[in-house]
């Protein structure tokens, strides 16, 4: 009679287990200890607010949307139907991954204090030793610690699942959580210490990210590129390519990704208060002008506006304003959206055939090229009647726009070069791109065993 | 015994069943088909790439009668399926060899009596 399971890896597995224990074990003895000395160092600490601590808290739900079921059901519905479980596992996934990696020392590398030349933060905050209920000095200083970790913890999330869209249908799945996981230790955390940090270098400099232009979508941009780069093309590509085959997918998960993205933006304000209402008002417009541009673009080029456009034109307009939601006044924002509709269809439409390669989902046509045109007219439209801290080259700071372009520049090569590092380490330890046979049989049924539209039963 | 293959635009479907029913025949089997005829499709757009069309949504009956009814029923599928444009359809009549209900057992011009 065949076994439901195989015992042949039990061994393996109660080695885990017991390697997990005992990590567990060590960070829960290594916080107890920290934490009265923490506590006997700290000075009174700011008051809790009630309405900024209700909004981080439910900003952090709101970009935790975005990645599951927003962002999973977006790429979902634009592969084929063979590989959709793939893709709704790997964002899945990803949550649960980086949750925990957020907790062991993701925070505390981001955010924690600096461990030298603003590059990344120690170990400190490890295990969420040190936040607790109380505010920090800075980050959020009117909630409690946690929700400002919680919040930020929803980024570290979406960044890598954001590059999914790069190589879906095509890697494996275990070298892929390896992959995921490396990634956000060597590539996010140091670089969201660098524009995040009050600490960090890009900061330092005066470079201007509200929420998450160069942290989040040219980090992955490039990230993308290096993996669909590096993977190569997919079976058939571009001569026998498939259509989306969930439309209505796409547009709810495009509608859910809108909907959380005023958590990602306004909660980036960390207040309940006006900035937020700006912040959404500039997220509000931009996307709805960039869906508008994108779907004209297809209307006046290829004869239809499509559903895909528009939404895809609606997730590039979310991208552009991102870095730009707290800084700028409405006008910024109708030209960031309008720029926004126009560059990533160009780059997605008639660069991206031009040069070949295959970006299954636009990851980098979308997020990494919407993000430098967001980061971009930042360095432009950013005014201090918006906010104080921000100011571009149309009000008067013309230096801005060079610190954007640092910035910009040089996230897009460290995050380039670092993934393509860590791609080639990876796949040596495991295979990363899937075989013919199992590119041709469908990611679902060969990572893992299941199908997603049963026919018969 | 003969075996009817026929392949409808799937918005006639009802009417077809309908008058299938008015005429007795009460066996079929429906699928959802796609395929061509001389007439090309609509060509679909993906992110600006343009699929040329090739293959529309039909539906196909299997119907098996015996020798009386093979006249009622092409009748009864032809002129209800008919609307005068290019993708009505096509009904192919094929000799069926052998029949038998799984049920009883029963073989021949029992089966589908």
């Amino acid at each position: 009679m065949p076994r439901f399971f195989s015992t042949k890896r039990l061994p393996a597995f109660f080695a885990l287990l017991i390697a997990c224990c005992a990590v567990l074990w060590a960070g829960s003895a290594l916080a107890e200890e920290a934490a009265p000395a923490a506590a006997a160092a700290a000075p009174a600490a700011p008051a809790v607010n009630s309405g900024d601590t209700a909004w981080v808290l439910t900003s952090a739900a709101l970009v935790f949307l975005m990645t599951v079921p927003g962002l999973a059901l977006f790429y979902g519905g634009l592969v084929r139907k063979k590989n959709v479980l793939s893709v709704l596992m790997q964002c899945f996934f990803i949550v649960c991954l980086v949750t925990i990696e957020w907790v062991v020392l993701g925070y505390s590398m981001a955010f924690g204090p600096d461990a030298g030349g603003g590059l990344v933060g120690n170990l400190s905050y490890a295990f969420l030793n040190g936040v607790g209920q109380t505010p920090h000095a800075v980050y959020a200083n009117t909630t409690p610690h946690l929700a400002f970790m919680l919040f930020q913890m929803m980024f570290a999330i979406i960044t890598p699942a954001l590059i999914v869209g790069a190589f879906a249908e095509r890697m494996r799945f275990v070298p892929f959580c390896l992959f995921i996981l490396l990634w956000s230790v060597v590539v996010y955390n140091p670089v969201c210490h660098w524009v995040w940090s009050p600490d960090g270098f890009l900061c330092k400099w005066g470079s201007l990210d509200f929420a998450g232009g160069t942290v989040v979508h040219i980090n992955a941009g490039m990230a993308a590129l290096a993996c669909a780069l590096f993977l190569g093309k997919r079976k058939g590509y571009p001569d026998r390519m498939s259509p989306p085959h969930n439309l209505p997918f796409a547009l709810i998960g495009a509608a859910l990704l809108w909907f959380g993205w005023f958590g990602f933006n306004a909660g980036s304000a960390v207040a309940a208060n006006g900035l937020a209402a700006s912040a959404f008002m500039t997220t509000q417009v931009a996307t709805a002008l960039a869906a508008i541009t994108w779907a004209l673009m297809d209307f006046i080029f290829v004869g239809r506006a499509t559903v895909l456009g528009v939404i895809t034109g609606a997730v590039a307009g979310l991208v552009a304003i991102t870095p730009a939601a707290g800084f700028v006044n409405l006008w910024g924002a109708v030209f960031i959206g309008i720029a926004a509709g126009i560059v990533p269809w160009i780059m997605v439409s008639i660069i991206k055939p031009k040069l070949g390669y295959d970006d299954s989902l636009d990851a980098f046509g979308v997020h990494g090229v919407g993000g430098m045109v967001g980061a971009l007219l930042t360095g432009l439209f950013a005014t201090s009647d918006v906010n104080s801290l921000g100011q571009g080259l149309f009000y008067g700071k013309p230096e801005q726009l060079w610190l954007q372009f640092e910035a910009i520049a040089i996230t897009m090569i460290y995050s380039f070069v670092v993934t393509l590092v860590l791609l080639v380490i990876v796949n040596v330890i495991c295979k990363l791109r899937a075989d013919e046979h199992e590119e041709t049989v469908g990611l679902d049924l060969s990572q893992h065993r299941e199908t997603a539209y049963t026919v018969i039963n | 015994m003969r075996y009817i293959i026929a392949i409808i635009q799937p918005n006639k479907l009802n009417d077809v069943l309908d008058k299938l029913e008015q005429k007795e025949i009460h066996l079929v089997t429906v699928s959802e088909v796609m395929g061509r005829g001389r007439q090309k499709g609509v060509g679909e757009v993906y992110r600006s790439h343009k699929e040329n069309g090739s293959l529309l949504r039909k539906v196909k009956l299997e119907i098996a009668v015996n020798d009386e009814f093979v006249q009622t029923t092409i009748n009864a599928i032809k002129e209800t399926a008919y609307s005068g444009n290019v993708g009505d359809g096509k009904i192919f009549v094929l000799d069926l060899q052998e029949v038998l209900r799984i049920r009883t057992g029963d073989t021949g011009k029992n089966a589908i009596g």
